[in-house]
């Protein structure tokens, strides 16, 4: 009963202390993926709205995140022995999103503080969370930004900085763009209201993408009958195998 | 045409798959290999999971091979009972393989011990093949310019004779000890669990050069083996790591099974010394190109590995 009354008073402190507040939307909360999927992109937008007009001489921006589910990876590094390259050193990273995208009004360093970036994990580099101790290399670091930039080459992980419009410090919008090489999942859409490089407000959602059709029922069959999927390919490769041979002797007869 | 792949969860196109699948199959038809050592790399190359590309690869070699083999069944060129020792010998060898590679896998470096494997067979198979092939194309053109046939000689098997428990392989022309046959099947059930191939071309070579058995047999009887070591292999993934993509699969078929057509009756055309010679070129290209990605410095040192991940 306390704790009901606590948390009460702390939603209308919140509420009172945050004169702004997010409104948001988007063109999709679903994503599924068919057989002739291609990426895809979701229009995300919103306004702030606010008890009095917007404070004058403070700059307020937005930034959008977006965020697949997350998977523990590692991270390999060849070097030469014996003059043939093999994989050295490495580093385990406990928790990195499939797909990040990071999209805002302004440069980064502009629109959020370190210490803010810190505590939200914005930032591409802050969503991936390496427990050290594990690694058997001597800089860490280097595997994280060489992560970093397969990914990004993969267009996995975007940063796209002056992507959202923001008119009259009121109304915004951007796409994101999802690639076709998608992970299924629960994909994390959150919004930031920064002002003096402070976050002031945030709204979060979620995107549920996942596989549709006959990719969908090819998934579940291969998890849940494995024995029936094997027997299933064999059947497809041998009877394919006959036919096209059937079908060759047809045509030279 | 790009396609979504279930299991792989990458987006290809699906012509590309088709020329892959044709190619690969073509060789397959031919020489009577399953052309896992081809199509694995090939699917790599292309950004397929490693898993993925060996567990489907698997499946496409089963398809080319029923349909390569059944234009050797009706040439009766298909020795089934060397076939069948071989077969069950060699599900010896894969259960045993199984076990080394999951040893492997726990200490690291399985992909290097893959592909130095692959350089040191493919290298020494391929420069074996290719001298003894060159050798019988110029015996055979020294012969026909000056007018006269020296009988064929028999080969490799003189020793092989001394060895106990004879058995008659008719299709094949022999008569010898059921003892090689078994070795090189253990042999090849090892290689096909822990490299990954069905071990075609492992196989022919072995059964020319070590047997002595009739060319014309050995492709189609190496093809009756490799689809059933090929199906166990699909069935051991399939239950163990869920890696086999169906979607990816069927395209490669319906590429591969066209070209495993008319890759047989290539085959059947050419010489046999000719059908060898270009099965060791290929063996050799495929060793260096290997050998070439272990000493040459990579573009990217770095790579990523998701765990538990099909």
């Amino acid at each position: 009963m306390i704790r009901l009354l606590l948390s009460l008073a702390l939603a209308l402190f919140a509420t009172a202390a945050s004169a702004q507040k997010l409104v948001t939307g988007v063109s999709r909360d679903q994503v599924a993926i068919t057989a002739n999927f291609d990426g895809s992109d979701i229009l995300v937008y919103g306004a702030v709205a606010r008890d009095a007009p917007p404070p004058k001489g403070v700059t307020q921006n937005i930034i959008i995140t977006l965020e697949g589910p997350s998977e523990p990876l590692i991270v390999r590094k060849k070097a030469r022995m014996l003059g043939i390259w093999a994989n050295h050193e490495s580093v385990r990273v406990d928790s990195a999103p499939s797909f990040y995208s990071v999209s805002t009004t302004a440069p980064v360093s502009s629109v959020i503080s370190h210490t803010e970036d810190l505590r939200y994990h914005i930032s591409v580099p802050l969503a991936i969370r390496e427990i050290g101790g594990t690694a058997t290399a001597q800089h860490p670091k280097k595997f994280i930004d060489a992560l970093i930039k397969i990914r990004t080459k993969e267009g996995k992980y975007e940063s796209e900085i002056g992507a959202v419009k923001f008119k009259d410090n009121t109304l915004f919008s951007t796409r994101v763009q999802l690639p076709a090489n998608l992970t299924e999942g629960a994909y994390k859409l959150r919004i930031f209201l920064t002002q003096d490089r402070k976050v002031i407000d945030m709204s979060q959602t979620s995107i549920q993408v996942s596989k549709a059709g006959i990719e969908r029922w090819l998934f579940n069959l291969s998890a849940d009958r494995p024995a029936l999927y094997g027997i299933l390919s064999l059947f497809i490769a041998i009877s394919a195998g006959w036919l096209a041979s059937a079908a060759f002797q047809l045509l030279r007869r | 045409m790009q396609i979504y792949l279930p299991i792989a969860e990458v987006v290809v196109n699906a012509f590309l798959l088709f020329g892959i699948g044709g190619i690969v199959g073509l060789l397959s038809g031919m020489f009577g290999v399953g052309g896992g050592f081809l199509i694995t790399p090939a699917l790599f190359f292309i950004g397929i999971p490693p898993t993925v590309a060996v567990s489907t690869g698997a499946v496409q070699v089963v398809a080319s091979s029923v349909s390569a083999v059944m234009v050797h069944l009706k040439r009766r060129t298909v020795d089934f009972r060397m076939g069948t020792v071989m077969l069950l010998s060699g599900f010896i060898g894969s259960t045993v393989g199984i076990y080394v590679f999951r040893e492997l896998e726990r200490l690291g470096h399985i992909n290097l011990f893959v592909e130095v494997s692959y350089v040191v067979l493919m290298g020494l198979i391929g420069t074996l093949m290719f001298q003894e092939s060159l050798r019988a194309i110029l015996r055979n053109r020294r012969e026909a310019r000056e007018g006269r046939t020296a009988a064929p000689r028999r080969r490799g098997h003189s020793k092989l004779q001394k060895w106990p428990l004879k058995v008659k392989f008719r299709t094949s022309g022999l008569y010898i000890s059921i003892l090689p046959p078994i070795f090189i099947g253990v042999f090849i059930g090892f290689l096909t669990t822990t490299l990954g191939v069905g071990g075609g071309f492992i196989l022919v070579p072995a059964m020319i050069y070590m047997l002595g058995m009739n060319t014309k047999v050995v492709v189609g009887t190496s093809l009756f083996q490799v689809i059933f070591i090929s199906a166990y292999a699909v069935m051991a993934h399939v239950l163990t790591s869920q890696s086999v993509d169906l979607v990816l699969a069927l395209l490669l078929i319906v590429g591969g099974v066209v070209g495993a057509q008319i890759g047989a009756i290539i085959g059947l055309r050419l010489k046999a010394e000719q059908l060898r010679i270009l099965l060791a070129l290929l063996v050799l290209a495929v060793c260096v190109k290997i050998f070439l990605g272990l000493v040459l410095h990579p573009a990217d040192l770095y790579n990523i590995n998701v765990v538990g991940h099909a």
